[in-house]
């Protein structure tokens, strides 16, 4: 598995192609006071209190359909708060978190009719940049990340891995403080999913940048977050938050059987077992 | 090269079956008129159910009369389906574009389709002239349906959480429907194009019977005076190949532009 030097994204030795830096690193600060969601009747999610400091990774677990997703949108301005406040590097309007933070949905969503590096190109294009910059600046980065010599290929074309890194490329490029990934690797087999985790946490270390990550898995939360925290049944509620003993550690497979880490895991596992029951 | 073997047959059997089945029922057709089996039972002339041959045979001996109303017809139905398709269109993007506008419309587009085209293609023709214009009109009226609600259909089927990473990633509401809507409609608009360049030589036929001097439809009315059966036969054999050769124009075109499916 480590043998594929794709893996890695430092591992091409060179560190000339940067992703395009945050605008202000300083501004990716997230803080949730009170916040509470409803639509219409539903309460979704009720009294979140949240802080992720810059370049911080926060996990977010809970049983399906307790509104981490919600939440998710909540954060990166996709959608208001029905209660509470939701800050970003001090801004409080959606608009202004929208411009600060950049979301990867669950599924991939490459949009089948562009090439794989013109996705990935997306934000940069819309930010006004011509396509061949665009290109050029996006092919740099198919190097490091791994996915050299697919830069033309239709995204139907490429392995659910490679379609996620790109995905992650596209979220990365648009030089956001902050980044708010939606069950990134939910579609992805078990060992596939276990080598994007890790190119991740590498991703992450080379690049670092706030990261509001929502996750089934706990075990994926843990291995990538900082801190993790653990949502109740609707309406969800923050019913444990822990620290994560080895955040993005090189080796995957040494850091998730530390038995720290194997005990934050039962920790939170038994949190959302207790939460799942409902209050 | 197995596969492609293999492929090459399915295709080829694609065609074959169609056309031992078209055969066989030509054959049937031209045993039974040979016989006067049809002619017998329906108590009619002979010349008043012709056989395949015979319709063959008219089609080839009056190839410049109706290559010279195929022409009007084409026409008729070519601007008549362009018009459709710019209103069509445009009309799809506004209701797609503003819920208030494809609120109030929908139901009267849809109301609309229940008015048959014979009742109103007489009307059109006192409004607008025995020129082509009235030809035009009903052609769009009639291709109007298919192209515009599937067109709308298309820039509606846009995943709502492509919508929130498109504006996650700054792209404005003109960027996210030249970038994301537009491209996710067009197989949808193909397939309302299929429909629209099919019915379009029924909205071309009314209105040629509504008034008219030229057409296949006109020529059609006017050999029922003189019971040219077997040329009407024709007539609308040519008008078929010509739908036929428009689906398949549309077809082509949708292999050009949609490349990602």
């Amino acid at each position: 598995m480590r043998q594929d030097t794709r893996m890695e994204p430092e591992s091409q030795g060179s560190r000339t192609v940067e992703a395009p830096p945050p605008q202000n690193p300083a501004a990716g600060d997230v803080v949730l006071h009170g916040v509470g969601h409803a639509y219409g009747q539903l309460r979704t999610l009720e009294g979140i209190e949240l802080e992720l400091p810059a370049q911080g990774v926060l996990g977010l677990v809970g049983p399906s359909g307790c509104g981490k997703s919600t939440l998710l949108e909540l954060i990166c301005g996709l959608r208001e708060p029905s209660t509470g406040t939701v800050s970003m590097g001090g801004a409080t309007a959606a608009e202004e978190r929208l411009a600060s933070c950049a979301f990867m949905p669950q599924r991939d969503l490459l949009l089948p009719w562009y090439s794989a590096i013109d996705n990935a190109a997306l934000a940069l294009r819309n930010q006004g940049m011509g396509r061949r910059e665009a290109r050029e600046a996006a092919a740099g980065l198919f190097e490091r990340f791994g996915l050299s010599g697919f830069q033309i290929s239709r995204p139907t074309e490429l392995s659910g891995g490679m379609r996620q890194r790109v995905a992650f490329l596209r979220t990365l490029i648009a030089g956001k403080p902050v980044l708010a990934l939606d069950e990134p690797f939910a579609s992805l087999d078990a060992i596939t999913r276990a080598e994007m985790q890790e190119w991740l946490a590498a991703a992450l270390r080379a690049d670092p940048r706030s990261v509001v990550l929502v996750s089934h898995d706990v075990e994926e939360a843990l291995y990538l977050s900082d801190r993790v925290a653990v949502l109740s049944a609707r309406p969800g509620r923050v019913v444990a938050e822990l620290s994560a003993p080895r955040p993005r550690a090189a080796d995957r497979d040494a850091a998730v059987t530390d038995p720290a880490f194997v005990a934050a895991r039962e920790e939170a596992l038994r949190a959302l077992r207790h939460g799942s029951r409902g209050s | 090269m197995h596969d492609m073997g293999e492929k090459g047959t399915t295709r080829w059997r694609r065609w074959l079956f169609p056309a031992l089945l078209l055969a066989a029922l030509l054959g049937l057709w031209q045993l039974a008129c040979s016989t006067g089996a049809i002619a017998d039972a329906l108590d009619l002339e002979s010349f008043l159910v012709p056989s395949p041959a015979e319709v063959a045979s008219a089609l080839w001996e009056n190839r410049g009369l109706l290559a010279e109303n195929a022409w009007v017809t084409l026409r008729e139905m070519l601007l008549g389906i362009l018009a459709a398709l710019a209103v069509g269109v445009a009309f799809a993007v506004l209701m797609h574009l503003s819920r208030v506008l494809r609120d109030a419309t929908y139901p009267l587009i849809v109301a609309s389709q229940a008015i048959p085209i014979v009742v109103i293609a007489p009307i059109l023709v006192v409004w607008f002239g025995y020129g082509i214009t009235p030809k035009i009109v009903i052609v769009a009226l009639i291709c109007f349906f298919p192209v515009t609600v599937n067109a709308l259909d298309g820039l509606r089927s846009v995943d709502p959480e492509a919508v929130k990473m498109m504006r996650s990633l700054d792209a404005s509401r003109r960027q996210r429907f030249w970038r994301v809507e537009a491209p996710a409609a067009l197989p949808s608009l193909f397939t309302g194009m299929k429909i629209a360049v099919v019915i379009a030589p029924i909205g071309a036929v009314f209105a040629e019977w509504a008034g008219s001097s030229s057409g296949l439809g006109h020529l059609i009315q006017s050999d029922m005076a003189y019971f040219l059966v077997a040329r009407q036969f024709a007539t609308v054999f040519v008008l078929s190949a010509m739908a036929l050769a428009l689906i398949g124009l549309v077809a082509l075109a949708e292999r050009r532009v949609v490349t990602w499916r």
